[in-house]
Order: C-alpha cells, then structure tokens, then sequence
C-alpha cells in the first residue's frame, strides 16, 4: 500500500477516536477530552472519559478491526464475496449460548459472554465436522454451506428456547443479539485485544497462504500450498475472532462484510496481508462511528449499535451491487 | 521428468475408476500430448499430478522419486500445473497475479528477491502478456487470461509444465500462439505435457500422444501411429476420416456427417 493510503487510514482512525471520546449524552471540547485522559479538570468528565468513553472506543476499535480482518480472511477463504463472519454458524451458535444462558437465569455479562463464546466454539467445532464428512470435500464451498445449515439450525433452537422464556428474559437476550458495547469493561478490552493480537497476528503472517488459497484449490495445490487444510485453518482462525468478538459485544451485522469490499477498493491493493490490515483499521473505523451515532441520535436513550451498522452497512453493499457485472 | 507407471485413480464416493493402469512420460525437451473424448480421465492425470484424487494402483515418478515423497513445496519447484478453470475469488492486477507463481520460494515477510523479480519479468514476457502488466484479472479477454495463467506457471521457472485444456475459448491465431509457445518452451529443455481435446492441434505440435479412452490407454505413440481412423472411429464413436493437411502434412482429423458415413455419395464419373 502506498505510504499516502496508510497515512490517511491512520489519521482517520485517529479523528474516530477522538469523536468517539467527545462526543456522547454529554458533549465535551476537545480540551476537556484531553484534560479528562490527563486526569486533570472536572471530576465528571475526568469519570467521563476514562471510565466510560475510553474503555468503549478502545473496545469499539477492536472490535471493528477483528471483524472486518475476520471478514477478509473468510472471503478470501471461501472465494465469496458474500461470506461475513456471522453467517457461518458463529453467530447462532453464540446466540445459542447466550440464550440458553439468560433462560437458565445466570444473569451477569460475564457469564453471558463466556456461554456465547462457548456456543460459537462448538458451532464452528459442528461446521468443520460436516464438511469433513462430506466425500467430495474438494471445494472450500462445503463450509459455507456447513456453516448455514448450523446457523438454520441454532436459529430454530433460540426460537424454541425463547417461545418459553418470560418476558424480561425476551427482552435480555434480544438486546444481546442487538449488539452493543454500551457496557464496556477493562477487562473486555484486554481479552478481545489478547485475542486480536494472537488469531489477527496468525491470519496476518499467513496472509500470503491466503492469496494462493483465493485462486482456487487446484491452483493452490499446484503452488504449494495444501488447499484444504489452508482454508480449514483459516476458517478457524477467522470463526474464533469473531467468536471472541461476538461474546464482548453481541451480535454487530455488516462490518465483516461490507469492510473487506471497502478495504480492496482502496487505490493499490496489493495482496491479502494489505487488505486484511487495511480491512482492520476501516471496520475500527466503521464501529467507532456508527456507536457514536448509537449514542448520539436518541441521546441519553443508546440505539442498537448493531442496527447502526447495518444501516450505514446498506447503501455501502448497494453501491458494491451496482459495481459487480 | 514425469513418469506414471500404470497408475490407476478412483474419486472418493464414485464405484467407477476414473483410471485404469495409465503408464505415460513426459521427458524433457519434449512436448506430450494426452488427448481423447470427454471423460476419458484426461484431467484426472492432472488432478493425480496435483495429489488431489488418491491413486488406486501404479505410482507417479517426479525426477526419479516417488510423487507422494515430495512435499508440496518441493513439488511446485519442479512441477508448474495450469489447471483446466481458475476464477480468483476477487480480481487483481496481472502483476500481482503472475507474482503469486513465486509462492512456492517465498517465506512469509521476504520481499521480492532479483530472482523473483527476474522470473517475473521473464515470465510475462515468455507468455506475450507483459503490456497487460497493470490490468485487472477480471478485465482481460479469454485469450489474455489464458496467457497470463501461463505466465503465472512459468515464474515457478520448474522444469515440467503441465497444462489442462490450455486453448479452450481461444480463437484459431491464439490457439497457435499458445501451442507455439509450448513448442518452444520443450525446445529449451522443458518436459510439456498438455492435456487436450484438439487432436488435430496435437498431431501438429506434440512429439507424443497418449490417447485415452475411458481410462485406458487407446493408443500412443507419434501423431502418425495414433492418428488412426480405425482407433479414433472406435472412441469417438463417430464417422470419421484421416487425411493429411495440405500445407504441412500433418495427419488431420475429419469428422462425417452421419448421412455421408451411411452411404457415401456417388461420383458421377
């Protein structure tokens, strides 16, 4: 990528940040931002931004980048440019989890978390046995579909376990599966950066894996690379990110699909490590702005962050459309 | 450079073998043909190439050693496939594209050696495609991209090249550009094997022919002694009759209308 594109993805991340931190139910000057993260000046904004608003930018921008590197890395995977972390099973699966945790009254974020990272483990666990299974497993489509069936399939499961929940527990799991990181915690930000850094830090240094693997099995195979086990790694790979992005903020649509398509459109793409690099900072990007609208548009009442993206997620899959012959 | 010696293949699931007991080489310095109606396991060979359908029988030899004891890696820097269909999933530029045949002698944080460079550079120009070096894959005709594939084998600079159907959706002067260019690189001392359903293409390019017919081996030899119209006749099944093209002489396949094999016309005389 050239320096100039860098830069100006940097500098936009930077101008995210700093929105994301002054701007909320109560809007603060940029001096009062800073004075705030310095621990000096008012109380209320010192709590303000070092409590509230910094833990959830930081979580915000990990989990935009972790879902738009685990977008790239499962289009490329896949060969499909409709592939999105959520429609893999990861989703139902840790809407399973987090479900079957609110019916069974184990209220508290951090158990609901655990039991939705928990469901999407064995969800992807289930999507990689069946493709297994299948006896002409020589195309990376078989996932896919995998993964589709073990969404159809969680789906009927949530169905059933909410028919016989109460109200309260309705309304619980729904604004689970709404996404949001309205609560962020310390805590959450140290385990999806942990998780960030290991499964991103993979994808990125196979990244090169990833090119062949785009091409085609058999062309994979005549370079090198053994196709299947590639794609099965990177499958995991990217189903964990979002597994772990999916137990710290529920459920956020778009960003793992719409983000790849921006990131290749920028001027010099060059190869998949640049796109999935690229593809981190705008998905930051993208979360860090649609949370602000979240919080702003109805303030002090929060939008779901994740009907946010898919708002801002539409127009940008509309004009991908537009652009596909 | 490629040898297999009777080898046989099943794909998982089918209860038919897509090959039976197929011994073919292909030597350097020569272009090897194999040819023969659909499905008669022509693309198999290259899959069992590929280690990508599980032989039943025989074994493939690469440079003398058994294919299954070369690893991946080693075996692409012997052994450069073009396989029938390739679509990349997200289009890029043929530079890009044609640098990914370095693949196999890259680990994953070098930068591009001269050698890499070099190969590339080589390549696209071998393959004619290097004024298209900074269009996009998904905007080039049938006969660019075909050609750019090629390139993309030749930077893996291996002694074999083996291609499957290479002239499909080329037009009569591309069809030739391309077997030229393969004419030319077995002259260089590269082993050619190509799979390809154009005998009378073969017959004037090829040193060697296997023809296949439902897995077997139905003749082979020089164009000469497998251009024959009782054998081909048979496979086909189809009238059909031998001739020489006028210009070189090369035995040339003519297929019949049903009703001229039925009764012939008369001649008045």
């Amino acid at each position: 990528m050239r320096p100039s594109v860098a830069g100006g993805l940097i500098l936009a991340l930077l101008v995210s940040i700093a929105i994301s931190l002054s701007l909320g139910a109560v809007a603060l000057p940029p001096g009062d931002v800073w004075r705030g993260l310095m621990g000096a000046g008012d109380a209320t904004a010192v709590a303000i931004v070092r409590d509230l608003r910094l833990p959830r930018t930081a979580l915000g921008m990990l989990v935009g980048a972790a879902l738009g590197a685990s977008g790239t890395a499962l289009q490329s995977t896949l060969r499909n440019p409709l592939a999105e972390p959520y429609l893999l099973g990861v989703s139902g699966g840790a809407a399973v989890g987090a479900v079957v945790a609110t019916a069974a009254g184990l209220a508290g974020i951090g158990l609901i978390s655990a039991f939705a990272f928990g469901g999407a483990l064995i969800a992807v666990g289930l999507v990689l046995l069946l493709a297994r299974q299948h006896p002409g497993n020589q195309d990376p489509r078989t996932l896919l579909m995998a993964g589709v069936v073990i969404g159809a399939f969680a789906n009927a499961v949530i169905m059933v376990a909410l028919a016989q929940s109460s109200a309260t527990e309705q309304r619980g799991a729904l604004w689970w599966m709404m996404g949001s990181i309205a609560s962020a915690r310390w805590q959450d930000v140290a385990w999806l950066g942990g998780a960030l850094l290991v499964l991103g830090g993979a994808l990125v240094h196979r990244a090169r894996d990833l090119d062949v693997v785009a091409l085609g099995p058999e062309t994979a195979s005549s370079l090198g690379v053994r196709a299947e086990r590639a794609a099965a790694r990177f499958f995991l790979l990217a189903s964990l990110l979002a597994a772990a992005t999916v137990a710290t903020a529920g459920l956020i649509g778009f960003v793992g699909l719409i983000v790849p398509h921006l990131a290749r459109g920028l001027p010099q793409r060059a190869s998949a490590r640049v796109t999935t690099l690229a593809a981190a900072a705008l998905g930051g990007i993208l979360v860090l702005g649609a949370d602000v609208v979240a919080r702003t548009a109805r303030a002090p009442a929060e939008l779901p962050l994740g009907a946010i993206t898919a708002l801002l997620g539409v127009p940008f899959f509309l004009r991908q459309l537009r652009r596909v012959r | 450079m490629i040898r297999c010696e009777s080898i046989g293949a099943r794909y998982p699931g089918s209860d038919a073998d897509a090959l039976r007991s197929v011994s073919l080489e292909a030597a350097r310095g020569r272009l090897t043909a194999v040819a023969g109606p659909n499905g008669s396991g022509k693309s198999t060979i290259v899959r069992a190439l590929l280690g990508r359908v599980p032989l039943t029988g025989g074994r493939i030899m690469v440079e003398d050693r058994e294919l299954s004891s070369w690893s991946h890696r080693e075996l692409a820097h012997r052994l450069a496939v073009v396989v029938q269909r390739e679509e990349p999933a997200f289009p890029m530029a043929v530079r890009d594209y044609v640098t990914l045949g370095r693949h196999p002698f890259r680990r994953p944080w070098s930068a591009l050696t001269a050698e890499d460079q070099d190969a590339i550079d080589a390549s696209l120009a071998q393959a004619g495609v290097d004024t298209l070096r900074g269009r996009s894959t998904d905007a080039l005709s049938g006969g660019e991209w075909q050609r750019v594939r090629i390139a993309r084998a030749l930077a893996q600079r291996a002694p074999a090249l083996v291609l499957d159907e290479p002239t499909t959706f080329l037009d009569v002067g591309h069809e030739m550009a391309c077997f030229e260019l393969l004419a030319a690189l077995a002259e260089s001392g590269h082993a050619i094997l190509v799979v390809s359903h154009q005998l009378n293409l073969v017959a004037r390019f090829a040193h060697h022919v296997v023809l296949l017919a439902e897995g077997d081996v139905a003749a082979a030899g020089s164009p000469d002694d497998v251009m024959r119209g009782e054998v081909l006749e048979r496979i086909y099944d189809w009238p059909l009759v031998i001739t020489r093209d006028p210009a070189v002489g090369a035995p040339t396949l003519v297929p019949l209308r049903r009703h001229h094999a039925l009764s012939p016309p008369s001649i008045p005389r």
